[in-house]
């Protein structure tokens, strides 16, 4: 049989593309399938091994839940803060960045990569930095404060304020990438559409209200999908922002990936701990899916 | 044909390249090839502590010396994880069938790592159980379980209270004569606190960190000292909430909550406010004496024994232990270099040099009872405190401090009544030991 050329080019094209399939499905799928396997078994990380107990841990998650204190139940409802604060937080943020940003044009690309920083360094690096700025007495935040004598505030040492404070550093993180993907949504709307309701005698609020809003809506999706995911796997500034990297003051900064690790690499139970990620696995899964079903719309001009 | 060459390539590709995915994990010491020259034949140990400064210079130090004694024997020193991921590090390497064939851990995770099979005994001939008793610390018992040795040390340590002269000359007070009892102690650190016109802390009078080493203040020290005991006599059972244990709790936290000498949440901790000369008094091991000999060395300071309450003097006797890992003990060869090692280590030479680098007291008696430690006017009080020493049998250290760390904020950030907390406290640390037991 032979090929044309047409066909061996095609034929190469799947061979180097094939070097990240193998890479993902060896470094991602693989690990994924077998923590479902691991969730199964009373496996000790240092063992490496374990024998089979079907759903116990999945029992034993569901028995915590309940307990008083519960390290699993303090996880799931701050992850929950986490997205209800930090998602709408992000969204409308990072809209207001970008109409801004688009309307600028002296020093516009300085705005975007001041924005876009934060989003390209170390979460550990971000989370050092605003440890400091939030060190009470002697932090910059403090020091803002006492200048203009409001009082100080405990931020992160609180159990109250510890979540709001990780949330708008998680927010300031990750912002610049909206901004752009909203700034390319914005883009995309056709300039016509503008002119013709200015024609008709539209203005300002009503502009964004009926073209810019609706026509971004795919865009709003996407972000929205995407920022919630990241929120429900917050991490690595939480373990880096509250004392010893447990999750406190008194757990107000846990969530479930936090405690997915602490489970699997300081309790050493690595089969509660994959089981705990099968259950965040599937509450991913069900959110988005929802997400995309509601937030969906078509708008046609 | 074509076809059958470039899907032979595309196959070739794919076989190749899971090969390599499989041998990402770096390839350990044992897969080191058998030196072609001969005998000796090298043996190469990988040997893992955590990232301390002073323990660093003084184990390469000891390698150094122990390699020259071992030509055939390389040490792979790896500090580089700091304290904070220094376990989860370790269990993570085991499924990755990497990691330290000796490594140091503190006496108090033992319990975790032998339930996991992580550490394998210490082969009686190399260290046998008589010489033990002997020649070590009684404190080193606690290494054995069930008559077993699984671990031992280098060096012991016993808590003291650090002082600063200088803040508390400028506070009036004589700084020879620092607190000798509990009732001193709060008065004295109320005195040496300075707040600002805002409330802010100038100077801390003393700092309660139960993150620190206040943990087993409390348990060891305190709780003994208003006559109660931490634990049953079977250790089975805490009992640092009975009516003593809530006398020694309120006095814990009284400094914060009436005295207001001081906040943990201030200058990165308790240490660092010593270290950075705003903190007054400051309870702390013997290998603190080598973090200020590094990074603070124009510190003004002195060390006394800790005070005493009631006429009872106690103190917290932990270590830091090696052991042989699952790994170390995998092959002949490297198991006999990992003992050498050990014995090397916990040598009384190797003591000398440690409580030289560190400031941690040799393990070994021998080397402990040298008359110019005990007049070391700043070891002294460690090496003395080593005489009254008490230790606690931790099932989960990390995890029996959480439930103290929580206690003290939930009083402090939360408002919980305080012998409330207390009782949570004890509640949580009892289902840990209860489980372990009941296994």
């Amino acid at each position: 049989m032979r090929l044309t050329l047409r066909q061996r080019q095609v034929l190469w094209a799947y061979a180097f593309l094939s070097v990240a399939l193998v890479f993902f499905v060896i470094i991602r799928w693989y690990p994924a399938l077998l923590s479902f396997n691991i969730a199964m078994r009373d496996w000790n990380t240092f063992k490496g091994s374990g024998p089979w107990v079907g759903l116990e841990n999945y029992a034993a998650i569901w028995d915590d839940m309940w307990k008083p204190r519960s390290d699993v139940r303090a996880a799931f409802t701050n992850t929950l803060g986490y997205v209800l604060y930090g998602v709408p937080a992000q969204m409308v943020l990072a809209l207001a960045v970008a109409l801004l940003l688009d309307r600028i044009r002296v020093l516009s690309t300085l705005f975007r990569v001041a924005y876009f920083a934060p989003y390209v360094t170390s979460a550990v690096a971000v989370a050092f930095v605003w440890n400091w700025l939030y060190l009470p007495q002697t932090g910059l935040l403090a020091q803002v404060f006492d200048i203009l004598r409001i009082p100080e505030q405990p931020f992160t040492k609180s159990p109250d304020q510890a979540l709001a404070s990780i949330v708008a550093v998680a927010v300031w993180q990750t912002l610049g990438y909206s901004v752009i993907i909203y700034l390319a949504g914005i883009k995309q709307i056709p300039a016509t559409y503008y002119e013709a309701a200015r024609i008709d005698g539209a203005a300002g609020a009503r502009l964004f209200r009926h073209i810019t809003l609706p026509l971004l809506n795919p865009v709003i999706v996407y972000l929205t999908v995407l920022s919630t995911i990241s929120f429900l796997r917050l991490f690595a500034l939480v373990q880096n922002m509250s004392p010893q990297g447990t999750g406190g003051p008194l757990k107000s900064t846990t969530t479930v990936v936090l405690e997915v690790y602490r489970k699997g690499f300081s309790s050493y139970d690595m089969g509660y701990a994959a089981a705990l990620t099968v259950v965040l696995f599937f509450v991913i899964l069900l959110i988005t899916v929802v997400q995309l079903r509601f937030l969906t719309r078509r708008f046609e001009y | 044909m074509k076809t059958p060459r470039l899907l032979w390539i595309l196959g070739c590709l794919l076989v190749a390249l899971s090969g390599l995915v499989a041998c990402v994990a770096p390839t350990t010491p044992d897969a080191a090839e058998p030196m072609a020259e001969a005998e000796p034949e090298m043996v190469e140990i990988e040997y893992w502590q955590y990232n301390f400064e002073a323990r660093v210079l003084a184990m390469d130090r000891l390698i150094e010396m122990f390699e020259a004694e071992n030509p055939n024997i390389k040490v792979v020193h790896n500090s580089d994880v700091p304290y904070a991921e220094y376990r989860d590090k370790i269990a993570a390497s085991v499924p990755a069938g990497v990691g330290p064939d000796v490594a140091t851990l503190f006496y108090g995770w033992q319990t975790v790592w032998l339930d996991a099979d992580y550490l394998v005994p210490l082969p009686e001939d190399a260290f046998p159980t008589a010489m033990i008793d002997d020649e070590f610390s009684p404190l080193v018992q606690a290494s054995f379980v069930d008559g077993t040795l699984y671990t031992i040390p280098t060096a012991v340590r016993a808590l003291a209270m650090f002082y600063n002269k200088d803040l508390m000359a400028n506070a009036g007070l004589d700084p020879e004569s620092p607190p000798t009892t509990l009732d001193e102690l709060a008065s004295q650190a109320a005195a040496c606190t300075v707040r600002a016109d805002n409330g802010d802390y100038e100077v801390q009078g003393f700092v309660v960190d139960l993150a620190a080493q206040d943990h087993h203040w409390f348990r060891e020290v305190l709780v003994r000292q208003f006559g109660g005991e931490p634990f049953s006599a079977d250790g089975q059972s805490v009992t640092w909430n009975s009516e003593a244990g809530q006398q020694a709790w309120d006095y814990l936290l009284k400094f914060k909550t009436e005295l207001e000498t001081g906040d943990r949440d201030l200058f990165d901790g308790s240490t660092q406010a010593f270290l950075a000369g705003r903190a007054c008094f400051h309870i702390d091991g013997s290998f603190r004496l080598g973090t200020i000999a590094n990074n603070a060395p124009d510190l003004n300071f002195g060390v006394v024994e800790l005070p005493s309450h009631n006429g009872v003097q106690s103190t917290f006797g932990s270590y830091w232990t090696h052991g042989i890992t699952q790994k170390g003990a995998s092959d002949p060869a490297r198991l006999d270099a990992a003992v050498k090692f050990l014995q090397f280590v916990t040598s009384d030479e190797a003591g000398s040099i440690w409580v030289d680098m560190v400031g941690e007291l040799p393990a070994r008696l021998n080397a402990g009872s040298d008359p110019d430690l005990l007049a070391d006017p700043k070891l002294g009080a460690f090496a003395a405190g080593l005489a009254y020493a008490q230790a606690t049998f931790f099932v989960n250290e990390s995890d029996q401090r959480q439930a103290l760390i929580d206690a003290y904020d939930m009083v402090v950030l939360g408002g919980e009544d305080q012998n409330a907390a207390l009782d949570i406290a004890a509640e949580t640390v009892q289902d840990i030991l209860d489980a372990h037991y009941s296994q």
